[in-house]
């Protein structure tokens, strides 16, 4: 199917493909519209899952949790207040060793109520062991649905993987979206230590100082095997449906001397700006970031970078620009902008890389917040 | 009634309390339930009872999942053993606190959305696994380390809060009537949909009464009306012979509480609404019965 | 790059109707998207929609602050919402009424798109059908073609009146 439609619509589509046994799921705007198509799917018999229409987020991911230590496929949506709910069960889930797949709608943290655009509800829960990728299109949304699904499941993984898209900007925004067949791309699911009556084993027991260390080290060792497993999906993915993926997307970096780092939505309006930017004789390039878990390796080494944060972590900073200053490494000027679905316009993007002061941290919209 | 399995699933190593009633009622359990079973269980005494890794004293699956957590995640397990075709009972095994209180909601949507699973709430009136701090569950007067003077407020009636979801089975046992549990069970099972068996668990440690006295505490308690053993099957009522017995003679109620340590202190006024509970139960059953 | 801005009420189709136009100009072999904004979803609240259609793939998601083409499905909205903001001196506004409203300095392209429903009994819950007749006016002006429209409409309406309604607001508007 070749039409348009809404990056909703892109993660319902790839789930459907995807072919889970167990969809559980609660309903929180702006996801809604996902569980409602995989529920309007499974009535109309297009898609054979069960789906539970559990009481609550924390809910939706245990249920996710039992019906996943089963074997079977299972996939679950939230956003904000949903995703902080099921925190607990987030990390259960990454130590159950459960290859969970979830869509995440980005959305505000409340207080205050707010239901637009903002990375801070994933990104604080980036220490649960979850793999974590953000998309920017409605055909990227459908691709990356299915690649996950493949990259969780994959024995040198099996951990969850959250796939996230901005509310509203993304969620709610029709874009065209090509529906192309998984086919065999995702092999089917077999899971080692699925539960076996025959074979019983008591599942995250009591465990003492002397053994639980080595299972944390477990999930960071499959963390760190992740990365070569993404870029072996991605390229199969490439190989059969002819379109890229990687850790990062770069536009116009061969000779960019300042770089726009963003997430999301914002990583492709910073590629507007980079074209009004070259315009002006300012050589810029845009890196968007994918992968945040396991966090993507960026070279910025030579350049001036502007990060933006759709986030931030109190006392401390924008998470992203954080992030790249450790591991990039680079003196960044960090811009927190977006926050609570704030426009930000490719004008306004430009206007932060010609106001740049390295090592800054500068609040859209927020007049004379002082130094940092 | 049909002949006990001789199969033990429990193996002779918990790490139990002395004179705890969990794990006596575990073994009729699963030997009601046969090997094609996984437990689920949320934070309770038994995710300790069960051992440590890398062993473990329960012969079936268990998935220990997180407090509040144990319905939903047997929602899913149920919904994906279907699924594939497996008939593999799911049972929820749950102290009163992860029951009544943190893990209400999750009880409340699964009976709701008739997941097919058994929902066993072993019930020793308080948080045990922490060190007996008070429950929903626990009865007014109480003494437990966060009510030192006595609980204040009455239980949560859990039955009557599951009923309220129609479901086709609901019972009560007691850990003094093994035999009694394993029938109930063993019904529970044949039966699809959400079932629940409420499961008084009298427990030494918390309730203050010596380890060899579990037995004689629990046929008390269904002998003074404090506890009353029946079951429900698609609503219809049956009052298992020890309470019919007990509701025509029962035996008064101090003989129930002066042997245990939490009791002490109990006011007078706080007897006699433990007393008035004990009647207002019983002729609600009786006149249902009837 | 072609932008619109959609203004409507909630429940009268004006999401729909950024859907329709996007789907009908990608039938075109263009890039298109379609944005709606609005707060908690309720029925009757002021909405604004986006949509951009271009030959090159579009990138930006932000709203559309200077639209070439603003569509207003419902009149009352003249009075409360500033629907000409951002609209450059001459530029065009299609409006559903049943008479010329005149705009000083704007081109007013005016549709009885309520009257068409209502002639058709194309009505819902009450409401006149206003996001598939509205397909046809745009189809007049030149934003996409009308077999586009047409095509989009017919995809996701069961009901053939709704390509009637179109059809006929394409014959009877004058531009």
């Amino acid at each position: 199917m070749h039409t348009i439609a809404t990056g909703n619509r892109g993660v319902a589509e790839a789930v459907r493909e995807a072919k889970p046994g167990v969809v559980a799921a609660y309903p929180i705007t702006p996801q809604t519209e996902i569980v409602e198509l995989i529920a309007q799917y499974v009535a109309q018999g297009t898609m054979q899952a069960t789906y539970i229409p559990v009481e609550s987020e924390h809910s939706a991911m245990a249920a996710c949790i039992g019906a996943s230590a089963t074997g079977i496929r299972t996939f679950t949506a939230t956003s904000s207040q949903g995703l902080l709910y099921m925190h607990e069960m987030l990390h259960w889930a990454a130590g159950a060793r459960l290859p969970i797949v979830m869509a995440n709608v980005n959305r505000a943290v409340a207080p205050p109520w707010n239901v637009w655009a903002d990375h801070t509800d994933a990104l604080s829960q980036r220490d649960t062991g979850w793999l974590q990728v953000y998309v920017a299109t409605a055909q990227e949304a459908y691709d990356t649905m299915l690649m996950a699904f493949r990259i969780a499941e994959h024995e040198d993984v099996l951990l969850p993987v959250m796939v996230n898209l901005d509310g509203f900007i993304l969620s709610h925004t029709m874009q065209p979206l090509e529906t192309t067949p998984a086919g065999d791309f995702i092999p089917p699911l077999s899971l080692p230590h699925a539960i076996n009556t025959k074979d019983p084993a008591a599942y995250s027991p009591l465990t003492g100082p002397e053994y639980y260390f080595g299972f944390r080290w477990e999930i960071e060792r499959s963390m760190r095997d992740a990365r070569q497993v993404i870029r072996e999906v991605e390229d199969a993915f490439a190989a059969k449906f002819g379109r890229r993926y990687g850790p990062a997307e770069e536009y116009r970096m061969e000779d960019a001397e300042v770089v726009i780092v963003a997430m999301g939505t914002l990583g492709r309006e910073a590629q507007v700006a980079v074209d009004r930017l070259r315009q002006e004789g300012i050589p810029a390039g845009a890196i968007r970031l994918r992968w945040f878990r396991p966090f993507a390796r960026l070279d910025l080494a030579g350049r001036e970078v502007v990060v933006i944060d759709r986030d931030y972590s109190f006392g401390f900073g924008g998470v992203l620009a954080s992030s790249l200053r450790a591991t990039a490494p680079c003196n960044p000027y960090s811009v927190i902008a977006g926050l609570g679905g704030q426009e930000v316009t490719y004008a306004d993007i430009a206007g932060f890389v010609r106001q740049r002061k390295p090592g800054g941290e500068f609040w859209f919209g927020v007049e004379n917040h002082g130094d940092v | 009634m049909a002949e006990i399995p001789k199969e033990e699933y429990i193996l002779p190593t918990t790490s139990a309390c002395a004179g705890c009633s969990s794990s006596l009622c575990l073994r009729y359990i699963l030997k009601a339930s046969g090997p094609d079973t996984v437990l689920v269980i949320p934070a309770c005494c038994t995710s300790v009872i069960q051992g440590m890794y890398p062993k473990t004293a329960v012969n079936v699956p268990v998935y220990n999942i997180a407090f509040a957590a144990a319905a939903a995640c047997a929602s899913g397990m149920s919904a994906a053993f279907r699924a594939l075709g497996k008939k593999t009972n799911v049972i929820v095994y749950a102290g009163d606190g992860g029951t009544v209180d943190i893990g209400l909601q999750s009880l409340s949507g699964a009976f709701e959305r008739e997941t097919d699973f058994l929902y066993i709430c072993y019930d020793n009136e308080a948080y045990g696994n922490t060190g007996m701090q008070r429950s929903g569950a626990t009865p007014v007067g109480a003494r437990t380390t966060t009510t030192p003077a006595g609980k204040a407020h009455p239980r949560k009636d859990i039955e009557q809060i599951v009923e309220a979801h129609r479901p086709p089975y609901v019972a009560t046992a007691c850990s003094a009537y093994p035999t009694d549990l394993f029938s109930k069970v063993r019904k529970a099972l044949s039966l699809p949909g959400s079932k629940f068996i409420h499961l008084l668990a009298p427990c030494p440690t918390g309730w203050r009464f010596p380890p060899g006295k579990t037995i004689e505490m629990g046929k008390l308690a269904v002998k003074t009306g404090m506890w009353i053993l029946y079951e429900r099957e698609y609503g219809k009522l049956a009052i298992s012979a020890p309470s019919k017995a007990a509701m025509a003679k029962p035996l008064p109620l101090s003989d129930y509480l002066s042997p245990q340590g939490r009791f002490k202190g109990i006011t007078p006024g706080q007897v006699q609404e433990l007393q008035r509970e004990i009647v207002e139960r019983r002729d609600r059953l009786l006149r249902e019965a009837a | 790059m072609f932008e619109i801005r959609i203004h409507s009420r909630g429940g009268q189709g004006g999401v729909t109707a950024a859907r329709l136009i996007a789907l009908a100009a990608f039938y075109d072999g263009k890039q298109a998207t379609a944005t709606p904004f609005y707060g908690a979803e309720r029925r009757g609240a002021p909405i604004v929609a986006f949509v951009r259609i271009c030959d090159t793939i579009i990138r930006t998601c932000c709203q559309v602050k200077e639209p070439d083409l603003v569509v207003v499905l419902d009149p009352t909205l003249l009075s409360t919402v500033n629907v000409l903001k951002g609209l450059a001196p001459g530029g065009t506004v299609l409006l559903n009424s049943p008479h010329p409203v005149p705009l000083d300095g704007y081109r007013v392209v005016t549709a009885d798109l309520t009257g068409t429903a209502l002639v058709l009994d194309l009505v819902i819950a009450g409401s006149p059908v206003l996001d598939t007749s509205v397909l046809g006016v745009l189809a007049k002006i030149g934003v996409i073609s009308l077999d586009s429209a047409k095509r989009a409409i017919a995809e996701n309406f069961a009901d053939p009146r709704n390509v009637t309604a179109a059809e006929k607001a394409f014959a009877e508007v004058a531009v």
